[in-house]
C-alpha cells in the first residue's frame, strides 16, 4: 500500500479512506520542512476538487480528501506532481509569514510545582526538567542551556494535537538544536500556557491537561482564547493565535514582567508584538545567525 | 423557553452534527456523532435535513421533558425508551407532547443511543457546527455534557416531520459483542515486526475502560517495534516518530500493549507511530461498543476500504430516499 519514491524518499500512503499521508522525511530538518512548506502552499493555491483540507506537519504533511470526488490515488498523483515541480528549494522561494513576540518565563514556579509532582514518571527524578535537558544537550550549566533555549527564534512547522498547539523548530543549525525525550510516562497534569520540549520541539500547551512533553517554563499571554475575547483573537475571528509558517521569537521575562501580561489579559488589553515579513528558506538555510538577527532587527527596531 | 428540559442527563450526553471539518489543521478534530448512521437515520426520521443536531448519549440514556409538541426518533444502541412510562418503538418516529417525558430502560447492546428531534438541537454554531467538544470546552451546549436542569431550544431547521416513519427491521444494525472493523494498514506500520502486524489482525481486542469520544484503547495481545536507531526530531523511544498528522481512526501503540483508535473528539497529531487507519464508516461500529466487547481488525487495501465505504453510504441514501 505504501507507494515509494526511489528517486526522493517520499512515502504516500494512504490513512484510511479520507486521508493521505505524505512522509518527506522520517528525521526532521529544516530544509526538508522547507519542502514541505512549499508543496503544501502550492496544493492549497491550485485548489483542487475533492482536497478538502491541507495539514502541513514537521517532516509530513497529511491532507483530508473526499474520496466520493477525487479517488486517494489521483490525489496521489497530483502531489508526486506538484512535489516534482517544486523540486529543491528554489532561490527565489518566500514565505510571507510574521516574526512574533512571546515572553516566556523559563523556570518558573507552575510548572515546577506540577513537574516535582510527577518525579516518578521522569528520567531523572532527582533534579527537575531543565537539570536534565541541560545534562543530556551537553550543557554545564541549567543556566547556560536556559540561554540557548531563548536564544535563537522558532518556526511553527505544525499545528494541532489540540487546538491552537504550535509545535516549534528552533532556527539553528542541528549542531545547536536542542533535542530531548519525553517523559517516561505522561503526566495526568500540565498547566495551560505551559513551555514544553520534546524530541526536537518546543510547544505551548493551550490548555491544562495531560502531557509528556519537558517542562520548562510558562508563557503568560493565552495562544488559545475560546471566547475570542482578547483582539488578537477577535480582530482576527479565530480562537488560536498563532499559524503554520510563524517565527516565533521566545523572549525571557522575569516574574514581574510575567505579572505585568498576566494584567493586561485579564484586563482585555494584552495584544502580541509582531511584524510580517518575507522569509527565505535559502536565504536562511545559508546564514542562519544573520537571518535570525535581521528578523529580530524587524521585530523589535 | 419551548424545547427540552433536562431532568437527568445520563452519564454524559451531548448535542453533535456531522462535526467541525476544516479545522484540523489547526487542531480542531472534527467532533461529531460518533455513530453517523444512527445520527442520520435519526434526522430522516423525523424529517430533518441532513446535518441537524441531536443528542447523543453514552450507556445510560437521558431522562428528557419536552415542553413542546415535537416529533421525535431513537436510534443507534438497543435500548429502550419509554415516553412518560410506555415503551415506543425506536428507530420510528414518534409524536411527543408538551409535558411529556422521554426516558431509557436498560442498554441490551451497542453502546449509544441517539435522539434526534424535528428542527434539530437549537445550540449557536461554533466553527461552523453543533458539535460539543468537551476537552476545550466549547460547541454544542455550553461546550459540555448535559446536566439536570439544563433547557434547550428546539430548532425551526427545515423539516417534514411526521411520526410512523420506520426504518425497515433489515436495514436496523445489529451490535454484536465482537465487532468487526476494516483496517487499512499503512502510515507507520514499517515500524512493527511482521509478526507482530500478524498478531494484530489475528487478535480479538477487548475493549478497555478507557474508552470514549476521544479514543478506545484495547488489550488483548503485546506488539513489538522494529529496533532502530531513532531519527532526529522523533524522541527514543521505539514508539515514537517524528510528530506528524494523526487521521481520524487512525491506531497507534504507545507502550506496544495497548492499542488506541483515535475518534472524533481525539488529538490531531503527535509523535506515535501508527499502523493504519480504521475505515471512516466503521468507526460507527466501533461507537456502538462497550467496555468488556471485543473488535477485530479486519484488513483491507485502498480499494477494500472504498468499496466498504461505498456500500454503507449507498444504503444510507436509499434508506434517506424511502424515508422522505
Amino acid at each position: 500500500m505504501t507507494t515509494t519514491e526511489a528517486e526522493t524518499g517520499t512515502r504516500y500512503d494512504f490513512g484510511g479512506d479520507e486521508f493521505v499521508y505524505v512522509e518527506l522525511s522520517a528525521a526532521m530538518s529544516l530544509p526538508v520542512h522547507f519542502r514541505s512548506l512549499a508543496i503544501t502552499r502550492r496544493l492549497g493555491e491550485e485548489a483542487i476538487a475533492g482536497v478538502e483540507e491541507i495539514c502541513p506537519s514537521n517532516a509530513s504533511y497529511m491532507v483530508r480528501v473526499d474520496p466520493d470526488r477525487l479517488h486517494p490515488r489521483d490525489l496521489v498523483r497530483e502531489l508526486q506532481r506538484i512535489e516534482s515541480e517544486v523540486g529543491d528549494l528554489s532561490d527565489d522561494l518566500t514565505v510571507a509569514t510574521r516574526i512574533v513576540d512571546v515572553p516566556i518565563m523559563l523556570n518558573d514556579p507552575w510548572t515546577h510545582e506540577v513537574l516535582m509532582k510527577f518525579r516518578d514518571r521522569h528520567q531523572d527524578p532527582t533534579g527537575t526538567d531543565l537539570d536534565y535537558g541541560a545534562r543530556v544537550n551537553g550543557y554545564d550549566s541549567t543556566e547556560a542551556f536556559i540561554d540557548a533555549l531563548a536564544a535563537s527564534p522558532y518556526l511553527v512547522t505544525m499545528m494541532g494535537f489540540v487546538p491552537g498547539l504550535p509545535w516549534c523548530f528552533q532556527l539553528v543549525p542541528r549542531e545547536r538544536q536542542v533535542e530531548v525525550p519525553k517523559y517516561v510516562r505522561p503526566r495526568t497534569e500540565t498547566p495551560e500556557r505551559a513551555f514544553g520540549f520534546g524530541g526536537a520541539f518546543a510547544v505551548i500547551y493551550p490548555v491544562k491537561g495531560a502531557g509528556g512533553y519537558q517542562l520548562f517554563g510558562s508563557a503568560p499571554a493565552p495562544i488559545f482564547d475560546g471566547e475570542q475575547r482578547l483582539p488578537d483573537f477577535a480582530e482576527n475571528e479565530s480562537v488560536v493565535f498563532f499559524r503554520h509558517g510563524d517565527v516565533i521569537n521566545y523572549r525571557r521575562v522575569d516574574r514581574e514582567e510575567y505579572d505585568d501580561v498576566r494584567a493586561q489579559v485579564d484586563a482585555g488589553t494584552w495584544r502580541y508584538s509582531f511584524r510580517e515579513l518575507e522569509f527565505s528558506p535559502s536565504r536562511f538555510l545559508a546564514d542562519p545567525d544573520g537571518t535570525n538577527a535581521s528578523m529580530k532587527e524587524v521585530l523589535y527596531g | 423557553m419551548n424545547g427540552i428540559r433536562v431532568q437527568d442527563p445520563g452519564l454524559e450526553t451531548t448535542v453533535q452534527d456531522t462535526g467541525r471539518l476544516g479545522y484540523y489543521s489547526i487542531g480542531f478534530p472534527p467532533s461529531g456523532a460518533l455513530d453517523s448512521f444512527a445520527y442520520h437515520v435519526g434526522n430522516a426520521l423525523v424529517g430533518n435535513e441532513p446535518g441537524a443536531a441531536a443528542l447523543e448519549a453514552v450507556y445510560l440514556g437521558p431522562t428528557l421533558e419536552f415542553t413542546q409538541d415535537t416529533v421525535i426518533a431513537v436510534t443507534g444502541a438497543d435500548i429502550p425508551a419509554f415516553v412518560d412510562g410506555e415503551e415506543i418503538p425506536t428507530w420510528e418516529s414518534v409524536a411527543v407532547s408538551s409535558g411529556s417525558v422521554l426516558s431509557f430502560g436498560q442498554l441490551r447492546a451497542g453502546a449509544r443511543p441517539y435522539v434526534a428531534v424535528a428542527g434539530g438541537i437549537d445550540v449557536p454554531l461554533y466553527y461552523g457546527s453543533r458539535s460539543t467538544y468537551t476537552l476545550v470546552g466549547i460547541g454544542g451546549f455550553e461546550g459540555r455534557a448535559l446536566r439536570a436542569g439544563d433547557e434547550l431550544a428546539i430548532g425551526s431547521a427545515a423539516h417534514d416531520p411526521k411520526p410512523g416513519r420506520r426504518l425497515d427491521a433489515g436495514d436496523v444494525p445489529v451490535h454484536p459483542s465482537t465487532a468487526e472493523v476494516h483496517l487499512l494498514i499503512g502510515l507507520h506500520s514499517y515500524r512493527l515486526t511482521d509478526d507482530s502486524l500478524a498478531r494484530f489482525t489475528d487478535t480479538e481486542w477487548k475493549v478497555t475502560p478507557d474508552a470514549n469520544r476521544v479514543g478506545y484503547r484495547f488489550r488483548g495481545a503485546e506488539l513489538e517495534f522494529v529496533p532502530r536507531e531513532q531519527p532526529f526530531g522523533a524522541g527514543s523511544d521505539p514508539a515514537n516518530v517524528t510528530d506528524c498528522g494523526y487521521p481520524v481512526g487512525s491506531v497507534q501503540v504507545p507502550g506496544g500493549v495497548e492499542p488506541i483508535v483515535l475518534l472524533q473528539d481525539a488529538v490531531t497529531g503527535g509523535g506515535y507511530a501508527t499502523l493504519g487507519t480504521v475505515v471512516s464508516v466503521d468507526r460507527d461500529r466501533l461507537a456502538q461498543t462497550k467496555t468488556g466487547d471485543r473488535t477485530r481488525f479486519v484488513p483491507v487495501d485502498l480499494d477494500g476500504a472504498l468499496a466498504v465505504r461505498q456500500e454503507r453510504l449507498a444504503a444510507l441514501d436509499r434508506i434517506r430516499s424511502a424515508l422522505a
